[in-house]
C-alpha cells in the first residue's frame, strides 16, 4: 500500500483547521493564525503539484487509488484521480492560499473562524474532486454547504442573510433528488463504486430519470438558467475570499459532475437530453450576457458573466466531441483563475472605497496604473482574447460545437461578442474616463500582498494562453477514453 | 422452569423503586441520596440487561406473554441510557425551581419500568399494563413544576388526551381479541386474516392509539403544548425515552400480530409518515419558542422513522431503529444546550434568546451549529446517515413517492434549522449567560456532540448491532 496521498490532501486542511481551533484569537495581532492557515494550504499545494508530476499521463485509468471499507458491505471509501480530476484538485489547492493571503484587508472580525471555514471548505472540495464512490462524492458535495453558508452569512454584506439562505436552500433542494438517484443506483446496479459502474453500466430504462435527478443538482450548482438566481446574490454578498472560492471552485463541482457522472454513467440519457442542455446553455450565454451588460454593481456583473461562461462549459461538455469536452475543462480551469482574479480586483477597490458600484469609479488609470494594467489583463482573459487561457477554452468549445451542431455554435459565438462588450464596457467605465469622484484621488495602488496575489493569477492565465499543452496532455487520454466508452455504450444500446 | 434471569432487569428496577420510596418516607432531606441511588439503579439495570439478555436471540416467558429478543434488549438499553442521562442533567434545573424532590427520580424510574414492560410485551394485556404504568408516571412528571400554570396545563392536557387515546387503543385491542380469541401476539398473528372489515377497525384503533403516543400527525396536537409547558428536563425525557418505547411497540404490533394484514396497514403508515414529515417541517417555521419548535421537529423525525416501518422489510425496521438511536443522541445534545441558557437562576427558551450567542459563547454555539445541521440531515453529520439508511430501505422497496416527499421536506425543515443558526451566528449579541454548569451537563453535551460529529468515521458499529434484529 502506497502512501495515501489523496487522503492526506483531504485531511491536511482539516488538521490545520483543528490547530487553529485550539489557538486563541488575539486582538489586533493575528499573524500566527494567518501563518498557520497559509502554511497548511501552501503545503497542500506542493503536495498536489507532486501529485501532478507523479501522475502518469499515458493512461486513462484512475491513479493513486485508495479503497477502504467504510460501511461494511455497502460503501467503500474510495478516492483516486484521473486526468480530469487532477486539474481541479490543483486549481483548488492553488486558489485557496491566495484566498487566505487576500483576507488581510477584507476580514476585520473573527478572522480565526473565517480561516477555519476556508480550510474546511478546501478539504471538502478536494474530496469532491477525488471521490470515486457516489455516496462519498455526495457527502463532500453537500458538506461544503455548511462552511459556505457561514462564510456568506457571517462575513457577508448587507443582504447576507437572504443570500446565505437562498444559496443553501437552492443547492440543497437540487441535491436531495441526486441522493434519491444515488440510492436507486445502488439498488439497480448493486454498487455505488464509480469505476465498477463504468464497467457494468446502468440499465437504459432507468437512465433518463436518474440523469434528470443528477441534472437537478448539477444545474443548480453550475448554475444553469433558470436556476441561476442564487449566484448573483451569493456572490454579491459574500466577502471577497468567499466569492473567489465560490466562483473559482464551487461552480466547477457541477461541471466536473456532468463529465464524471452524467456522461460517464448515463451515456444514453446524455444523448437524449443534449437538446435540453444546448437550449439552456444558449439561453444562459445570451440572456445572462445581456443582463451583465445592464449591471451597475461590479460584483453582480462578474457573477452574471460566470453564469454565461458556465453556459459555454455545459455546452462544450454535451457536444460529446473531444475538443468540446477538453475545451470545457480548460474553460473551467481558466474561468477559475480569471473569475478569482476579477473578484479580487473588485475586492481591492472595494476595500478602499467600500463601494461596488461602477458609477463610483472612473479614471482609475491615472491614479492607480499598476492596478489598471492587471485589471485589463483579467478583463481581456475573461472575454477570451487570444494569448490568454480564456481563448483556448472558448475556442475549443466552439470547435466542438461546430462539429456537432452548426446553429448552436453560431448562436454561442454571438455570446463571445456580448462577453467582449460587457467586459470592455465595464473596464472603460471603471478605469478610463475623467476622474470625477474626489475621494478617488487619494486611493492607493496595489500593496505588496495584493500585487503578489494578482501576479500569481496572471502568470498561469498568460502561460496557459500561450502554451496550453500541459493541461491538454493531462486530460487528453482521459477524455478520449471517456468518449470511446460513451460511443461503445451508445452503439451497444 | 422458566429462565427468570431474563426479566431480572425489570425485577431489579421494581425493587429499587420500592426501596427508594420507603427511603424517601423515612429519611429527611433524602432527595440527593435518592437521586444518586436511582442513577445507580439505572446503571445496574443496564448492566444486567446487557449481561443477561443481550446475547439472547429470542425467548419467551410466562406463557409467551413476555418476549426477550435482540430488539427488546437493544431498545431497553437505549431507554435506560436515555433515562440515566436525563436524570443526571436534571438536578441543577430542578434545584433552580426548588422542585428537587425524591418523587422525580422515582417517577422517572417507574416510567422506565413501564416502558421496559411495554418493550418486552408479547401480549395485549402485558402491553397495556406497561403502557399505563409509564403514562401515569408521565402525567405527573408533566405537571411536576406545579407552581407554574403552564406546567399544570400541560399535565392536564396530556392526561385528558392520552386517556382518550388509551381508550381507543383498548377498544381496538378488544376488537382484535374478539376476532382472534387470544391476547397473545403470536396466536393473534396466526388467527387473523384480512377478510373481516370490523377487524380493520380494530387495527385502525390500535394504530391511532400508538400514533398518539409517538405524536405522529394527525395525532400530534398535544405535543407542542405539553412540550412547552413541562419543565425542560421533563420535555427532554418526553422527546426521547417514551418515543423509543412506543416505537418498539409499534414495530412489534405491525410485524407480529398484524403481519398478515400488511395490505390493511401499510397505507396508513405511509400516510402517517408523509403527514408527519411534511407537517413537522412546515409547522415549525413559525415557532418562536425553542421547546415548541423541538416538538414540531420531533414530529418530523418520527415521520422519518415511520417511513422505515412502512417498507415491510427487516432493512426498514433496522433503519428506523438506527434513526431513533441517532435522534436520541441529537435531542440529548440539543437539550443540553438549552439547559445551558441560564442567567441568574432563570432559564431562557425563546429562539430570540439565542441571538448572537456565538460572540460570547463560541464553543456552545459551535455545538449547536453541529447539532442543528445534523438535525437538518446535512452530511457528514450523524443525522444525515440516519436519513440515508431510512431512504435506502425505502428505495429498496421502490417507494419513490415516499422517498421524494421525505427528502423534499428535509429541505423545508432545513429552513427553520438554518433560521436558528442564523440567529446564533448572524444576529446581534445579548448579555452573557452563566457558564458554571454542572459537570454532567457539560459531559453529556460534549459526548453527544462528538458522537454526532464523528459518527461518519465508524458507521459500521451501529449497523452491526442493529442488524441482529430480524423481526420478519
Amino acid at each position: 500500500m502506497n502512501f495515501p496521498i489523496l487522503s492526506s490532501l483531504i485531511l491536511l486542511p482539516i488538521i490545520g483547521a483543528l490547530f487553529l481551533f485550539f489557538t486563541k484569537e488575539k486582538e489586533g495581532n493575528n499573524n500566527t493564525i494567518k501563518h498557520v492557515a497559509l502554511f497548511t494550504t501552501v503545503v497542500n499545494f506542493f503536495i498536489s503539484i507532486y501529485l501532478w508530476l507523479a501522475f502518469d499521463q499515458s493512461t486513462s485509468s484512475f491513479q493513486f487509488i485508495e479503497d477502504r471499507t467504510w460501511i461494511k458491505g455497502f460503501i467503500n471509501y474510495k478516492v483516486g484521480v484521473d486526468g480530469i480530476s487532477i486539474l481541479f484538485i490543483i486549481l483548488t489547492t492553488f486558489i485557496t492560499p491566495l484566498c487566505i493571503i487576500s483576507v488581510n484587508n477584507s476580514i476585520k472580525n473573527r478572522l480565526r473562524d473565517f480561516l477555519i471555514a476556508i480550510l474546511v471548505m478546501e478539504s471538502f472540495m478536494i474530496g469532491v474532486f477525488s471521490a470515486l464512490d457516489l455516496v462519498v462524492f455526495y457527502l463532500f458535495f453537500e458538506a461544503g454547504l455548511i462552511p459556505m453558508f457561514l462564510i456568506i452569512g457571517i462575513w457577508g454584506g448587507t443582504r447576507r442573510v437572504y443570500s446565505a439562505f437562498k444559496f443553501f436552500l437552492y443547492t440543497l433542494l437540487g441535491s436531495v433528488l441526486m441522493l434519491v438517484a444515488i440510492i436507486s443506483i445502488y439498488w439497480i446496479a448493486g454498487t455505488t463504486d464509480v469505476v465498477q459502474l463504468y464497467e457494468i453500466g446502468i440499465d437504459v430504462k432507468y437512465q433518463n430519470l436518474l440523469w434528470l435527478a443528477f441534472f437537478s443538482s448539477f444545474a443548480v450548482k453550475t448554475p444553469m438558467w433558470p436556476v441561476h438566481t442564487w449566484l448573483p446574490d451569493a456572490h454579491v454578498e459574500a466577502p471577497t475570499a468567499g466569492s473567489v472560492l465560490l466562483a473559482a471552485i464551487l461552480l466547477k463541482m457541477a461541471g466536473y459532475g456532468f463529465i464524471r457522472f452524467s456522461l460517464g454513467l448515463f451515456p444514453v440519457a446524455s444523448e437524449v437530453f443534449t437538446p435540453l442542455i444546448y437550449t439552456l446553455s444558449i439561453i444562459a450565454i445570451i440572456f445572462t450576457s445581456l443582463i451583465a451588460l445592464m449591471q451597475e454593481d461590479m460584483k453582480k456583473l462578474i457573477a452574471y458573466s460566470s453564469v454565461a461562461h458556465m453556459g459555454f462549459v455545459t455546452l462544450g461538455i454535451f457536444t460529446l466531441q473531444q475538443q468540446g469536452i477538453e475545451g470545457s475543462i480548460i474553460q473551467m480551469i481558466s474561468h477559475g483563475l480569471v473569475s478569482a482574479a476579477l473578484f479580487l480586483t473588485v475586492g481591492v477597490v472595494y476595500d478602499r472605497m467600500h463601494s461596488r458600484l461602477i458609477s463610483t469609479y472612473g479614471g482609475l488609470v491615472s491614479v492607480i496604473p499598476k492596478y489598471s494594467i492587471l485589471f485589463m489583463l483579467f478583463a481581456l482573459a475573461s472575454l477570451g482574447l487570444p494569448g490568454t487561457s480564456g481563448f483556448i477554452g472558448e475556442f475549443l468549445i466552439l470547435m466542438g460545437a461546430f462539429k456537432d451542431n452548426f446553429l448552436v455554435a453560431v448562436i454561442a459565438s454571438i455570446g463571445v461578442i456580448l462577453g467582449a462588450a460587457y467586459m470592455l464596457w465595464l473596464y472603460k467605465r471603471v478605469v478610463f474616463g475623467k476622474l470625477l469622484n474626489e475621494d478617488l484621488k487619494k486611493i492607493l495602488d496595489l500593496n505588496r500582498s495584493e500585487y503578489f496575489i494578482l501576479s500569481c493569477l496572471a502568470a498561469p492565465i498568460l502561460f496557459f494562453g500561450f502554451y496550453p499543452d500541459p493541461l491538454i496532455n493531462t486530460i487528453e487520454v482521459s477524455v478520449t477514453d471517456l468518449i470511446n466508452m460513451h460511443n461503445t455504450n451508445i452503439a451497444s444500446n | 422452569m422458566e429462565n427468570i434471569n431474563l426479566i431480572l432487569p425489570e425485577i431489579f428496577i421494581s425493587l429499587s423503586i420500592m426501596f427508594l420510596l420507603v427511603l424517601g418516607v423515612f429519611k429527611n432531606d433524602s432527595s440527593k441520596i435518592t437521586f444518586n441511588l436511582s442513577l445507580f439503579a439505572i446503571l445496574i439495570t443496564a448492566i444486567i440487561t446487557i449481561n443477561e439478555t443481550f446475547s439472547v436471540s429470542r425467548e419467551t416467558l410466562f406463557n409467551q406473554s413476555v418476549v426477550i429478543d435482540s430488539m427488546s434488549s437493544l431498545m431497553k438499553i437505549i431507554t435506560l441510557v436515555g433515562g440515566f442521562l436525563v436524570l443526571v442533567i436534571s438536578s441543577s434545573y430542578l434545584k433552580t425551581f426548588k422542585i428537587y424532590n425524591i418523587e422525580y427520580p422515582v417517577l422517572i424510574l417507574s416510567s422506565i419500568l413501564g416502558m421496559m414492560v411495554m418493550i418486552s410485551s408479547n401480549d395485549l394485556i402485558v402491553f397495556y399494563m406497561g403502557l399505563e404504568l409509564q403514562s401515569l408516571a408521565l402525567y405527573v412528571l408533566a405537571t411536576y413544576n406545579r407552581d407554574q400554570l403552564k406546567s399544570s396545563e400541560a399535565g392536564l392536557k396530556y392526561f385528558v388526551l392520552s386517556a382518550l387515546s388509551s381508550g381507543l387503543l383498548l377498544y381496538g385491542c378488544s376488537l382484535v381479541y374478539g376476532f382472534s380469541g387470544s391476547t397473545n401476539f403470536d396466536i393473534i398473528s396466526n388467527q387473523l386474516n384480512s377478510e373481516e372489515y370490523v377487524l380493520t377497525f380494530g387495527i385502525v384503533f390500535i394504530l391511532v392509539g400508538l400514533a398518539f403516543k409517538i405524536s405522529a400527525v394527525p395525532f400530534h396536537m398535544w405535543a407542542p403544548d405539553v412540550y412547552e409547558g413541562s419543565p425542560t428536563t421533563v420535555t427532554l425525557f418526553f422527546t426521547i425515552v417514551p418515543k423509543v418505547a412506543a416505537l418498539t411497540v409499534f414495530i412489534r404490533f405491525l410485524y407480529v400480530p398484524f403481519l398478515n394484514l400488511i395490505d390493511q396497514w401499510q397505507m396508513i403508515i405511509v400516510f402517517l409518515s408523509i403527514a408527519s414529515m411534511v407537517f413537522g417541517a412546515v409547522a415549525a417555521i413559525g415557532q418562536t419558542n425553542i421547546k415548541r419548535l423541538i416538538a414540531y421537529s420531533s414530529i418530523g423525525h418520527i415521520g422519518y422513522t415511520l417511513a422505515g416501518l412502512a417498507t415491510v422489510s427487516n432493512e426498514g425496521i433496522q433503519s428506523s431503529i438506527i434513526y431513533i438511536s441517532i435522534y436520541v443522541v441529537m435531542n440529548l445534545a440539543l437539550f443540553s444546550c438549552l439547559l445551558m441558557l441560564r442567567r441568574k437562576n432563570q432559564y431562557y427558551e425563546d429562539i430570540d434568546d439565542l441571538s448572537g450567542l456565538s460572540k460570547n459563547h463560541p464553543l456552545l454555539s459551535l455545538c449547536l451549529l453541529l447539532i442543528l445541521f445534523s438535525l437538518a440531515g446535512i452530511p457528514p453529520l450523524a443525522g444525515f446517515f440516519a436519513k440515508f439508511y431510512v431512504f435506502k430501505a425505502v428505495l429498496e422497496q421502490s417507494m419513490y413517492f415516499l422517498a421524494i416527499v421525505g427528502l423534499l421536506s428535509t429541505v423545508v425543515a432545513a429552513f427553520y434549522y438554518l433560521r436558528i443558526i442564523k440567529i446564533i451566528y448572524f444576529d446581534k449579541e445579548k448579555d452573557k449567560y452563566d457558564t458554571d454548569h454542572s459537570l454532567w451537563l457539560k459531559f453529556s453535551l460534549t459526548v453527544s456532540t462528538i458522537l454526532i460529529l464523528l459518527y461518519f468515521i465508524f458507521p459500521s458499529q451501529l449497523i452491526e448491532v442493529v442488524s441482529r434484529i430480524n423481526i420478519i
